[in-house]
């Protein structure tokens, strides 16, 4: 998997490319934990536009995001969410609690 | 019930390899193209996918706790139905039933969300599972093709 960051004044987008499993999915929590370490940033899109697989590790992974910002006061945003992955994310309770937009443009709308 | 009979008739596949997570990708795009005989949809082979991921996962995570030991699938084909065993040597699961509860993972510290078995119960039509403390677990899945195009005719 291929995890691409971008910076946003005070989003980061995230965009993920290939599969997130088990395997993949530290590279994604690193890549994220890296960026808050060293700016000062608030709210986290996630892009999986690109992401053609993803199993119950994404649901763990996304959720680890999502209480890492509440925590920080700021907000996760998904977008780009095929059926599958909606569906994955959907059984783990996550679609309850994040806002899915269709592109990265409708997810800065959201996040201002 | 799940059964199968791996008798001449049915084509099967074997496959072993070392409970490593860079595996774990390997062995879906391998069972997905054992599938493809069958004339899967892509919805169906994702779910084969998904199930398939989360067993292996399982195996890596649970059964070895990163020590290396082996992971064996098997799977067989016959009309429309796809039999997938995945089996380890680890050290077993000793509640089944709470294993199988949605969001349970006695490893929340590596962000397991505990929805493996849910997941594979969702898109397989049977799940069964065995296992032996000590000894290791075996996890039995059955997976029928083209439902909806066949009781359209």
């Amino acid at each position: 998997m291929q995890v691409q960051i971008i910076r946003r004044k005070k989003n980061l987008i995230v965009r993920l490319k290939g599969e997130l499993d088990h395997h993949t999915s530290l590279t994604f929590r690193q890549a994220v934990e890296k960026e808050l370490e060293k700016e000062i940033i608030q709210n986290l899109i996630i892009n999986m536009e690109n992401l053609t697989f993803m199993d119950s590790s994404g649901i763990g992974a996304i959720l680890g995001r999502y209480k890492q910002f509440r925590d920080r006061g700021g907000k996760v945003v998904i977008c780009g969410l095929s059926r599958h992955n909606k569906k994955i994310l959907e059984m783990g309770g996550l679609l309850k609690i994040i806002p899915v937009c269709t592109d990265e443009r409708q997810a800065l709308e959201n996040l201002s | 019930m799940y059964h199968y009979r791996p008798g001449k008739q049915m084509n099967y596949m074997m496959l072993e390899v070392p409970a490593r997570s860079e595996n774990e990708s390997f062995v879906r795009v391998v069972i997905a193209a054992f599938a493809a005989r069958l004339d899967p949809t892509l919805e169906e082979v994702n779910e084969v996918k998904t199930a398939v991921s989360e067993a292996v996962t399982n195996s890596i995570l649970h059964a070895y706790d990163d020590d290396r030991g082996l992971i064996k699938i098997r799977a067989f084909v016959e009309d429309k139905k796809l039999w997938i065993e995945i089996s380890d040597s680890g050290k077993g699961i000793d509640d089944i039933a709470r294993a199988r509860e949605p969001l349970y993972t006695d490893k929340p510290e590596l962000e397991r969300s505990g929805m493996g078995f849910t997941i594979m119960e969702n898109f397989m039509d049977e799940v069964v599972i065995s296992s032996s403390p000590g000894k290791g677990t075996v996890v039995k899945m059955l997976k029928v093709f083209n439902k909806v195009a066949e009781s359209s005719h």
